[in-house]
């Protein structure tokens, strides 16, 4: 048989943490992990006992700790893979992966210029990556996070943001909410529009790198509207989810 | 807004069993409407057997993959050119 580029391998559940009531962080021990880009993804494959296989990607959430990589999965209710790995996986149990893949959506410490990140719900994971290498680095590089979600419940990392943003160490998070606020909010909830956005990022002048990830049409609207206030489509990146077959 | 695709970064799995470089990084050139850009962002739509990649611009499809059992089949008939980088040396 001949050599593949990237062949299938097997990890083990090393640690499972709850993120919000539907959405979970997988931690895997990957034997031989070499290490992966912010932004990069993995694709997981499960396999019933009757040979019937599927597979979903998944964004890494973190740099890699050795062997160990996080990725953090959205339940999507009825999904063929999504509510194994937040329900059934337990500790110590099998999946396979392949990867890290993806070599576009990605930022890299060396890169010191200014970051606009802008993320619909779980579209934050990818962006975490990069605000946790970020850290990680030490990198004094200008970033700049727009987080938006239905309600403050659906808050990803939401304690690691608020301390990472307490730092005032160059990254400025500005929330937004779709469905419901926290209590004394400025404003209604309401999709993320320019008026929203324009405040809150980063001038086209400054030629921000911008990566906006999220459901596709909130990708659309997004990249739409930097490209409005002057961003040059060449600098905006996205990642959109599509269809969620969870 | 039609929400049934996503992108070409999904293309990044299936891509790298055959290609030892990352293809989502390329830059393809559509034969169609000829606009060029990174294979990462065309747009996707997975609900066809296999993935069919369509240019952003004209929506033709630019590149189709489907991994059957024992292979794959590409169809690149969509795309004038790839541009890929590769590192010195």
């Amino acid at each position: 048989m001949a050599p593949r580029a990237l062949a299938w391998r097997t990890a083990i559940l090393a640690a499972h943490r709850d993120e919000t009531p539907t959405a979970a962080t997988l931690v895997l021990r990957v034997p031989g992990w070499s290490g992966h880009l912010a932004g990069q993804h993995v694709d997981v494959r499960l396999t019933a006992e009757d040979g019937y296989s599927t597979q979903r990607s998944y964004s890494l959430a973190a740099p890699a700790d050795g062997e160990l990589i996080e990725l953090t999965v959205q339940q999507v209710a009825g999904g063929e893979v999504s509510p194994y790995l937040t329900e059934v996986l337990a500790p110590g149990d099998p999946v396979e992966i392949r990867g890290p893949v993806g070599g576009w959506f990605t930022w890299q410490p060396a890169d010191t210029g200014a970051v606009q990140l802008v993320a619909g719900g779980s579209g934050i994971v990818p962006l975490m990556a990069m605000i946790r290498a970020r850290q990680l680095a030490g990198s004094t590089a200008p970033f700049r996070l727009i987080y938006s979600v239905r309600s403050p419940g659906q808050l990803y990392y939401s304690a690691e943001l608020g301390s990472l943003a307490a730092r005032h160490d160059g990254l400025d998070i500005s929330f937004a909410y779709t469905r419901a606020v926290p209590d004394g909010w400025p404003v209604p909830p309401h999709r993320l529009d320019a008026a929203t956005i324009s405040p809150a990022v980063w001038p086209a002048e400054l030629a921000p790198a911008c990566f906006a990830c999220g459901p596709t049409a909130f990708v659309e609207t997004v990249a739409d509207i930097l490209v409005s206030l002057g961003h040059h489509p060449g600098r905006v990146k996205t990642e959109r989810f599509g269809p969620t077959g969870g | 807004m039609d929400d049934s695709y996503c992108d070409g970064n999904a293309l990044a799995g299936p891509l790298a069993e055959v290609f030892a470089v990352d293809m989502t990084a390329a830059t393809g050139r559509c034969a169609s409407c000829g606009q060029a850009g990174p294979v990462a962002a065309l747009r996707v739509y997975d609900r066809a057997p296999g993935l069919v990649a369509r240019c952003p611009s004209c929506l033709e499809v630019v590149l189709r993959v489907v991994r059957a059992p024992g292979g794959m089949w590409l169809d690149l008939t969509g795309a004038a050119s790839l541009l890929i980088a590769l590192p010195a040396g």
